[in-house]
Parts: C-alpha cells; structure tokens; sequence
C-alpha cells in the first residue's frame, strides 16, 4: 500500500500531461461564440462622452468592431496604440467600457487619445453578459446587416489584424 | 559558410550530448571504470561545441548577415551594436540556443568541481545532465534552428528588434533567469543519480545544496530585474502583474526556495529524504513547464514566443520523457528508503516541514491560477481567464503567514526547542511588532492589510537580530569575533530573510501609499501630486538610432528647490511602425518620481502621467539582498572544504 503512495506524483503529472496534449495546436486566440451568426443583443447603455443614452438603433449601418476594453486591463493598454491606427485609417470602432469607473475611462482616453466613434459604458457587465465577453480586451466584428460575424479575444495588433478584417465586408 | 559551422557543430555537440547521456551510465552498470571516466571529457567536448555554436550566431548578428532568417526577424542594420548581440536571444530560437549555452555551462562547471565526489556518482550526474541536453538540443535543432538561411533572395535589411526588448534589462534579464531555471537541473542530476544509484543517504543533499542555493540566487536575481524592466519600460508603473509568463519563472522560484530549506534537513539530519527528491523533481518540472507554456502557445500571454504546436508537441515529449521517467524512478526507488530519526513538534524540523508545506501550497497556488484556464477549457467548460484579483487574494495571505513562520525557524533548535524559551521570544517580538506596526499605520492612516504586512515585517527583523544576537553574545570571546565565526551559510540565511522583509515593506507602501494622476499639461503648465510640484517646461523632437521621438522635460520641485529634471520619451520606431513610451524615473530609497507621456492632445498639450511611487524600489532592493544570501550560503567554507569527502 505504501509502495503505491509514491506513484501520485507520476499519475497527477500524466493527468496534467494529457491536458496540455488536448490544448496543443488549439488557436488560443479562437473563442467559439454563440452570438456568431445573430443579430447584437438590445441594449441600453449611456455614452462616456455626453451621459446620453444609446441603444442598439443607433449602432453604425455599415460594418463595424466592437471592442470591449477597461483602464483595469494591462493588455488594454498594450492594444490601445493599435486602434489609433486604426481608427486613423478609417475602421469604425465602439468602444464598451466594459467593469470600470466613468472619471478614469474618460482620463485615459483624454491622455492617449480616443479611437472610438462612441463610448458605451458597460459598468456592471451586463452587456458583455449578454455578447459572451470572456475578458478584456475582446473584440466583435459586426457586418453592415448588424449581426455578429466574428469574435476575436485578447490584443489586435498588426499580426491579427488581416485576419479579423477579413470579416469586415 | 560560418552559420553553417555553427548548424554543424551544434548537430556533433548532440552526438557528444548522446554519447555523455549513455556511455558513463553503462561504465556504471558494467563496473567499468574507463568508460566512467568519459563523463568529464565528454562534456567539456559538449559545451565547447556549444559554444562555438553561439559564437557563430553572434558574429552573423553583429556582422548584419541578414541572409539567416533568424537574424533578419531580429535584427536590423541600424540597431546598435551592444543591441544586436542581444537581439540573439530575442526571439525563440536564439533564447533556446542561449539555454542551451548556460546549460553546458552548468555541466561544465559540475564536470570541474565533481572531482570531490565518489567515482561512480560523479559521472552518473553528468550523465543525466547528458540526458537534458540531449533533450534541448534536439529540440533546438529539429524544431527551431536559429541558423536557418534565406538564400538565395537575402534581404536587404533585417525586420528590427521588437523596441519593447531594445533596452538595457533585456540585455541582461534572459541570461541571468536561465542561469537560475537551467541551474536547477544540476539538483534534478543529483537528485535523479541518487535514485539511480539507491545512495540516497544525506550525502547527495549536501553535494546539491550549493548548486540550488547558486541557481536560487541567479533565479532571484532574474526576476528582480524582470520585475524592473516591467516596470519602467511597460510604462505603466506596474512592477508585477501575474502574467503566465512571469508566473512561469516565480513557480520553480517558489519550489526552489522549498528544495533549498529541504536540503538542509536532509543533510543535516537525515529526514525527509524521499520528499527532497521530489521536490528537487519537482522543481525542475516546473523550469520545464515555464519553457512549455512560453513557447508552445497553449495560454495567451503578452509576451510569449510565437505559438507553434509543432514545438509544443516537442517540449511535452521531452517533459514526458525526463520528468515522467524521474516521477517513475521515483516511484520504484524512493519507497524503499525510511528515515529513522525522529524528530519533536518543536523542532527545527518542524518549522522546516511547515516553511516546505506552505511554499508548496504557494506554488501550486500559482500552478493552478496559471492553468486553471487550459484546465478549464481542455474539460470543455468553455474559456475563463484569471487574473490578479485570484492571485493576490489567495497568495497574499498565505505569503504573509509563510513569513511569520520563517522568523522561528533559525531560532529553534534540531530535534526539540525548550517551548518556553522560544515563547518569551516569541512574545516580545510579536508585541514590538505588532505595536510599532499600529504605530506607523495610525500615523500615516493606512488600512488593516497594511498594518498586517508591517507587522510581519517587524517580527521578523526583531526575530532575526535577536537570534543572531543570542548567537554572538553567549560564550567569553567578544562580540565581534563570535559573530565572525558564525559560518556564511548563517549569514546567507539572515541575508535573505531580510531581503523578504525589504520587498514586502516595498510592495505594502507601494500599494497603500502612492499616488498617481493623470494630467492635461502643456509647457510651462504646473502640477503638484504627493507634495512635488512638476513644472511641464519644454518638449522637443529628438532623433535616435532607429526611431524619432518627441521628448519632454519635467523639472519637479519640493519646497521650491529642485528635485530632479525628468525628460519622458514617446518614440516612433521606423522599421516596426511602433510606438513606444519610455518613462522617466528619478529613483529614490523612499520615493521614485515617475513621468510618462500620453498622447498629444491638441498643438500644445499633453496627456502627462505622474506617479509618486512610494518605496518602490525596495521590492527590487529585497532581491538583490536575497540573490546576495542564495550566493553567500552558495560560497559557505564547508561545502569547498567537504568537497574533498
């Protein structure tokens, strides 16, 4: 019996090792998401900018990203410069500020600059409840019929950024 | 024609590994003392190849030969000099070739000192180094060669060093972090020849202790200035931030701190003997498990290697391979050893078993925050990600107690401390510390967690000083030559308690007592944050080597007089189109002032960040103290004297 005490270690690693062989070769960056295919959920968000409220009515009518961020997520920050860019070039992009505090939101786009059409702020996550958000940054893609044809999680840089305008059509 | 000699002797440098990985071990089965004796040849042969192997990369980087494909990702022709040396190990095959270097350093240095050691043991460690760098370099050369050529189309110029990596703490973080991560590989071949062996008495614990305390501190050491470089290059002030990345070196840190006191028992008294093999498995695992989360691309970090399942596929076959094949050496071996020395609940052995139990729930703490995402997903429960808010709840506490008890541990006695004596200790410590804390969080009105932190704090300095006083005070001979014949290893253990007490008090105030605030300034604009005022006087357009950049002076005033001028950087890297912020910092032992630039807001202003970090530089202050202790007990007279045994 106390032979077989010193084999946990072997067991508990295989276990771990079999995991990681399932991960292996998984897009990390893939995140299956119902809302692919649908219409963007009803809302009804105040904007950062002027305290207005926004529903989903007035989303563009051409093809858009929604891009959930916060001033909480250091990732966020490595992503920012990348949506100016973008933004600079034309990309319509909304902003959800997604689980934040409205003075440090509208600080941080103050000091580096806003590459957002319209700021929604999302404070108790509802929103990103309803779109499936898994964290911060997380990005949309909607098309001009308003319905959600891809998701993308985590940074968009100039690596990924082929790709995920591939859907904008 | 010269990365090809390199490609070629790192292909002999594996037939060396091969042959060091088989040949001492069959010597040892057979009794055969010649093919013993190959050990030591075999790997100076090993790593000279290695090394020239490297060298060869180096000159195709400094001489701009952007004909390899791995220098033309990396490098560019305008980068500076001391820049493309280091851009070697900026991407994943030149960082793999580095381990690769440092871990036939290690080996070379085991084959020189091992002379001390019995005949047949020397070797089998070498061998089962052999085994790991077997492992490595085939990794290296059949999955990532880093001298693989774009010919005949060379291109004209290389695509530049990623700009967050063009900086002094890259030049110097990898190397260090590897000597620490390889290192413990030194006490796995120890660990692993013992089993081999069945010489599983104290004597491999006191042959591995100097390599763990030398790869512990060089661990330490790297991720003190890992943490560093975060924090002034990340440019947003953060010195930590629980990323799969960082926590992939803090875990064989965590486990390596455990094997380290765990050594101690064994070789001192003998207990724990199973449980320190392990752990030594253990902590090698977990240096392994880093370079498989790092560069396999199973968790999403911001600065992985680019992800390629091939290369996983091949780190979990070598993970299999060694730690499963150590895990099952084990598990045949290790059931027939018992120790017979017992040892009383007020031992030191106690103290020591309960400092082991903590670090290993801290480490799998980490693990499990670290994979609990793959987990997660792998059972098909859809995808989470955990964030610092997990670690610092959970890890927090658990630390903090791991501390109270590091402070009795050096008071006790092996095998059975008198209570009372430890309990009048003990008490007056904890009212000093618990009174001086309150006193120091009423005056400043910081909160209970704040309070806690210096509480521990202040018990374990009181703690330490009184011990080492009750050391040098008793006896006849004066105070001052006592405390010199307290052996290094004392002195390396005080060392590195009080280092944990350093960064904890930095990283208590720097969390309750900074302050931060963004601003909208334009020169000549003023702003005071934390009693500094800063004066916004100019900005300017600058050229550097490889990028332009816009470049402000800040001049902060305490009391009208000058502290310090501060120039923040926004630069613009031509070849990679990317923007970086370089932040200014005036270090102080109290205080850093730490300014960085925004975005341009209109023709004159500015988005200004300005934190006035509050002991900050204490975090970094307690690992440099603690890499110190790891080498002091490293360099202790008994292990050189010993080696001769």
């Amino acid at each position: 019996m106390r032979k077989l005490l010193f084999f946990i270690p072997l067991v508990f690693f295989l276990i771990l090792g079999a995991v990681f062989y399932s991960q292996l070769g998984k897009d990390v960056q893939y995140m299956p998401s119902a809302l692919v295919g649908k219409k963007v959920p009803n809302f009804t968000l105040v904007s950062l900018g002027d305290d207005q409220l926004y529903t989903h009515k007035d989303l563009p009518k051409t093809s858009y990203l929604i891009n959930f961020w916060g001033t909480w997520c250091p990732a966020c920050h490595v992503e920012h410069p990348f949506l100016m860019t973008l933004a600079q070039s034309g990309v319509p992009i909304i902003g959800i500020d997604y689980k934040d505090q409205k003075d440090s939101a509208e600080q941080w786009l103050e000091q580096k600059g806003n590459p957002y059409q319209m700021v929604l702020m999302d404070e108790m996550g509802n929103f990103g409840v309803d779109m499936g958000v898994t964290g911060a940054p997380e990005s949309f893609v909607v098309d001009s019929s308003g319905v959600v044809v891809y998701r993308h999680q985590g940074v968009i840089n100039a690596e990924n950024w082929p790709d995920i305008q591939g859907y904008m059509k | 024609m010269f990365p090809e000699i390199g490609q070629f002797s790192l292909i002999l440098s594996l037939f060396f590994a091969l042959s060091l990985a088989s040949v001492p071990l069959v010597g040892y089965w057979k009794g055969n003392r010649l093919l013993l004796e190959s050990a030591r040849p075999l790997t100076f042969i090993m790593s000279v190849l290695i090394l020239v192997s490297f060298i060869t990369l180096s000159l195709a980087f400094l001489t701009d030969d952007f004909s390899v494909l791995y220098v033309s990702q990396n490098s560019n022709s305008q980068l500076p000099v001391w820049y493309k040396f280091s851009a070697l190990w900026g991407g994943h095959e030149g960082s793999l070739l580095l381990w690769v270097l440092v871990l036939s350093g290690w080996c070379s240095a085991v084959a020189l000192k091992i002379r001390g050691l019995p005949e047949d043991i020397g070797p089998v460690v070498l061998s089962v180094l052999g085994m790991v760098c077997v492992g490595f370099l085939s990794f290296l050369l059949f999955t990532s060669s880093p001298f693989a050529r774009l010919l005949p189309d060379v291109p004209a110029d290389g695509g530049d060093l990623n700009p967050l990596l063009q900086d002094f703490g890259l030049i110097v973080h990898p190397p260090v972090l590897y000597m620490g991560y390889v290192g413990f590989s030194v006490a796995f071949a120890f660990a692993v020849a013992a089993l081999i062996t069945g010489n599983l008495n104290a004597s491999w614990a006191r042959w591995a202790r100097p390599w763990t305390a030398a790869s512990w501190a060089f661990l330490t050491l790297g991720i003190t200035l890992g943490s560093w470089w975060a924090y002034y290059e990340l440019g947003w002030g953060g010195w930590w931030f629980w990323d799969p990345v960082e926590n992939a070196s803090f875990m064989p840190w965590l486990a390596g701190t455990a094997l380290l006191h765990s050594l101690a028992v064994t070789e001192k008294r003998g207990v724990f003997k199973s449980w320190t093999v392990l752990l030594a498995i253990f902590t090698f695992s977990l240096s392994l498990l880093g370079a498989f989360l790092v560069r396999s691309g199973v968790l999403t970090s911001v600065h992985s290697f680019a992800a390629d399942p091939t290369r996983g596929m091949f780190i979990l076959v070598l993970l299999l391979v060694l730690v499963g094949g150590s895990l099952l050496l084990y598990a045949i071996r290790a059931s027939e050893v018992r120790s017979k020395v017992s040892f009383g609940a007020t031992g030191r052995e106690a103290w020591l078993l309960l400092n082991n139990i903590v670090l290993t729930v801290l480490t799998l703490t980490v693990l499990l925050g670290t994979l609990y995402p793959l987990i997660f997903d792998a059972l098909g429960l859809g995808k989470i990600s955990v964030g610092a808010p997990y670690f610092n709840s959970v890890f927090t506490p658990i630390a903090l107690l791991l501390m109270v008890f590091m402070a009795v541990g050096p008071l006790s006695k092996w095998h059975h401390t008198p209570i009372n004596v430890l309990f009048k200790v003990c008490s007056v410590a904890a009212a000093v510390a618990v009174l001086s804390a309150g006193w120091v969080v009423y005056y400043y009105e910081f909160g209970f967690i704040a309070w806690l932190s210096l509480a521990v704090a202040f018990w374990v300095v009181v703690l330490s000083f009184s011990d080492w006083f009750s050391k040098v005070s008793a006896g006849t001979k004066g105070i001052i030559p006592r405390a010199r014949q307290l052996p290094r290893n004392y002195y390396g253990m005080l060392l590195a308690h009080l280092g944990m007490v350093v960064s904890l008090v930095g990283i208590v105030l720097v969390s309750v007592n900074s302050q931060e605030s963004m601003l909208r300034l334009s020169p000549g604009d003023r702003a005071t944050v934390a009693g500094y005022e800063f004066q916004f006087d100019s900005i300017e357009q600058v050229k550097g080597p490889n990028y332009v950049a816009s470049k402000g002076q800040f001049t902060a005033y305490q009391a009208d007089k000058t502290v310090a001028v501060l120039h923040p950087e926004k630069r613009f890297f031509t070849t990679r189109q990317q923007v970086m912020t370089e932040a200014a910092l005036d270090a102080g032992f109290t205080r850093d002032l730490y300014v960085s630039l925004g975005e341009q807001l209109d023709d004159s202003a500015w988005g200004v960040r300005i934190y006035v970090k509050s002991f900050v530089r204490w975090i970094w202050l307690g690992g440099l103290l603690m890499m110190a202790g790891g080498l002091l007990a490293a360099l202790d007279k008994r292990y050189q004297r010993r080696a001769g045994v």
